[in-house]
């Protein structure tokens, strides 16, 4: 197996150079590939134009919005508590970490903030939530490079996860769980035992798909060098969170910004690589998912006394004013800017989801790739629907 | 079959007799590969159970299935090319009811004895790619003609080193007959010792590896599955079949991994045979008949622990890109086998 390294990227430029000089001379036609908006690869309903010229990629472009659901104009007819029922729906993956930006935006608006013992219960539970997320990315990850087991392991350790946010919470996929000046319920007695538990099962689960999937040859082969962003683009593109990180952009809202939650609470650290390419942003992941189960350890020891909610109005009206809150989410940036009008419910919010940003980077991306690197691309470039079209 | 079949049977019930013996031949292997390693040891692997309703452990599984794909109407897609689309499983599944004619069962139990079995064997296994482009062009799916094109360009570049890997075996045997390969095996020795024979898995290593390899590569599974490649061309080129038009290609496939693990035993594993030192035979001749019924069950232990190798590593591997699986082919395989026909041929002479 020694072919596999850079030489292979250097014949894979290569074979691509060739690819245009060949077409030139025999004067071949061009094909339009739909992928999606039906496609194992999409996670959903995401549709991918592609104008091909044998499997290297001409133009490619993302048509978004085959399940939009209108959340922005939605969240106008309803009360601020109830919002979040709707927002967790955004990225369902990590549900409870869609809750915490509105819900800390509705605070500022009304000068409250939530007791140091909700702070530190929202910080774990927004890291769980992290954790069921990536690593079912880690898992996918395998299915779409072709090994089908790594994503059974994912499913299999990511239900520890759900078992912990439903046993605070009440809800595997939708907790709503999140008040406006703390949390509905103080964990459940145990919790903290066994949380200790599932995160060494969790690291557990991140050393065995590292041997299963980034150590192998093939899976490196496959993402080293593939799908490259340089720092600059990803800043223009305005890409979040691991994607961003995987292009060496040293940035993270959960330490760059004061926020009233507990991530200062936690000694760790913000994980980046140089390359930018597939295999770095798959590795980012990984390794903030071993981050995220270390803040969580430490959390657990530090959780101050005290109620998990101060005290605000049974029928809760938000003065007038505007907010903008964001949070470093399992998919990157996700903030909201709410406007209210001294009502119930906001007047208008304006959602920004990371998918959305993280995927207006594709058509410049898959220029001159063959079609199996889409997909490489597309799964490391790691989108989820309903975070795309809320 | 002379011994168990008296030469009064009659010319048509001794064809009938074949044709049940190669319907056996093909399906058996491809049921036990299909429960055994696709339905139990994949879900084992992946800490799961499988199937456990149908039957004791699951185990009736298969035949809930294909009465189901039975049942199903047999659809194609309106501008598909339909002669074509109803063809291209059959023929695919012909390749393999024409690989298994080879396969020596035991002394006797064979369906047909040729000369150049091997060379015959490696002919008829790429009759399958005829049936997958056609399948890939006639399904007027852009999914599936990606598939079938993909598929063409693998196969033809993996029949190359599976071809050469095989010439190792063919220099130390000295025949291209499979039956007289099994026998060089079973009645040789390695260095006057003839305990256990002189299977050719020790000394052809380096072509049971490619061979595997290339094997792998021929049944199309995982690292080598990109005409199938789920993910990516959703099903390649069975994408727009259904029915018992795909349980044709899933018969095939698992069917294939069957035979080919078989050819695979009897080309590096000694096949049918045990040492004949054990027994005290020397020859082809004077083997007992009860090798008849018991050396098929020796080969088929065989082939299960072959296919269990291919199932291996098709469950655990992502899969290649198709530019990096014909730089593997012809950039190492081949120079590969290439070094090991020379080293073989110079030992060969040399001892």
């Amino acid at each position: 197996m020694t072919l596999i390294g850079d030489r292979q990227q250097l014949s894979y430029i290569a074979a691509q150079a060739a690819d245009a000089r060949v077409n030139v001379e025999l004067e071949t036609e061009g094909m339009t590939l739909n992928i999606g908006p039906q496609h194992p690869a999409t996670h959903g309903t995401l549709r991918i134009i592609a104008r091909l010229d044998g499997e290297q990629v001409v133009w490619a472009e993302p048509s978004a919005g085959y399940m939009h659901r209108g959340y922005e104009k939605l969240t106008e007819v309803r009360t601020f508590p109830q919002v979040t029922a709707l927002v967790n729906r955004i990225d369902w993956l990590g549900s409870f970490a869609n809750e915490v930006p509105f819900i800390l935006a509705a605070e500022k608006l009304m000068g409250v903030e939530a007791t140091p013992r909700a702070q530190h219960i929202r910080t774990i539970l927004f890291e769980l939530s992290r954790i069921a997320n990536v690593s079912l990315f880690l898992g996918d990850l395998g299915v779409q490079l072709g090994a089908v087991t790594p994503v059974f392991f994912a499913f299999r350790d990511r239900e520890y996860v759900l078992n912990l946010i439903e046993a605070a919470t009440g809800g595997r996929f939708h907790p709503n769980f999140d008040r406006i000046g703390g949390l509905k319920d103080d964990l459940p007695a145990g919790f903290i035992d066994e949380t200790r538990s599932v995160m060494k099962k969790l690291r557990n689960f991140c050393d065995e798909i590292e041997n299963l999937l980034f150590g192998n040859e093939i899976f490196q082969s496959r993402t080293r060098g593939i799908g490259v962003i340089p720092k600059e683009v990803a800043l223009q593109y305005g890409l979040s969170g691991a994607n961003l990180r995987a292009s060496g952009v040293d940035w993270d809202l959960r330490r760059d910004q004061k926020i009233a939650m507990a991530w200062d609470k936690a000694d760790w650290k913000v994980i980046t690589h140089p390359d930018g390419d597939s295999f770095a942003r798959c590795w980012v992941r990984l390794q903030e998912v071993r981050e995220s189960t270390r803040i969580v350890d430490q959390l657990l020891d530090t959780i101050p006394g005290g109620p998990v909610m101060v005290k605000v109005p049974k029928i809760i009206k938000v003065p007038e004013g505007e907010a903008w809150v964001s949070t470093e989410n399992p998919l990157g940036e996700m903030g909201y800017y709410v406007v209210s009008k001294n009502d119930q419910g906001p007047f208008r919010v304006k959602i920004r989801s990371a998918s959305f940003n993280n995927i207006s980077i594709v058509p410049w991306l898959l220029k001159g790739v063959y079609v199996p690197d889409i997909i490489t691309i597309l799964a490391s470039l790691y989108f989820i629907l309903g975070d795309i079209d809320r | 079959m002379h011994a168990l079949l008296a030469s009064d049977v009659p010319y048509w019930a001794q064809s009938l007799l074949r044709v049940l013996g190669g319907l056996v031949a093909v399906l058996l292997p491809a049921g036990t590969v299909v429960y055994l390693f696709l339905f139990k040891m994949m879900s084992f692997m992946q800490s799961r159970l499988g199937p456990m309703e149908a039957g004791p452990y699951g185990s009736l599984q298969l035949f809930a299935e294909v009465g189901k794909w039975l049942q199903k109407e047999d659809i194609h897609p309106a501008r598909a090319d339909k002669f074509l689309f109803k063809i291209a499983p059959l023929v695919v599944l012909a390749s393999t009811f024409l690989l298994v004619v080879v396969v020596p069962f035991g002394p006797d139990a064979w369906f047909t004895n040729f000369e150049a079995g091997i060379f015959y064997a490696l002919a008829v296994s790429s009759v399958s790619v005829l049936g997958i482009l056609i399948a890939g062009w006639a399904s007027a799916n852009k999914y599936s003609l990606l598939g079938g094109l993909r598929a063409a360009g693998q196969l033809v570049a993996y029949e190359l080193p599976m071809v050469l890997a095989v010439i190792g075996v063919v220099i130390q045997a000295g025949t291209m007959n499979l039956q007289e390969i099994v026998v060089a095996q079973n009645a040789g020795s390695m260095f006057g010792w003839d305990g256990l024979g002189n299977p050719y898995l020790l000394t052809q290593f380096v072509g049971f590896a490619v061979f595997m390899i290339a094997v792998q590569a021929e049944l199309t599974q995982t690292p080598f599955d990109m005409p199938i490649a789920e993910s990516e061309l959703v099903s390649g080129y069975m994408t727009e079949y259904s029915g018992f038009r795909f349980l044709i290609f899933f018969i095939a496939e698992f069917a294939t991994a069957g035979v080919f693990s078989m050819i695979a035993a009897v080309l590096f594993l000694g096949g049918w045979g045990v040492p004949f030192s054990w027994f005290g035979w020397t020859s082809l001749g004077d083997i007992d008949n009860w090798m008849n019924i018991v050396g098929p069950l020796i080969l088929f232990t065989k082939m299960i622990v072959l296919t269990f190798l291919i199932m291996w590593v098709r469950f655990s591997y992502p899969r290649f890109r198709e530019d990096q699986l014909q730089g593997f082919a012809w950039k190492v395989l081949i120079p590969v086998s290439l070094v090991n026909i020379m080293v073989t041929a110079i030992l060969k002479v040399a001892f």
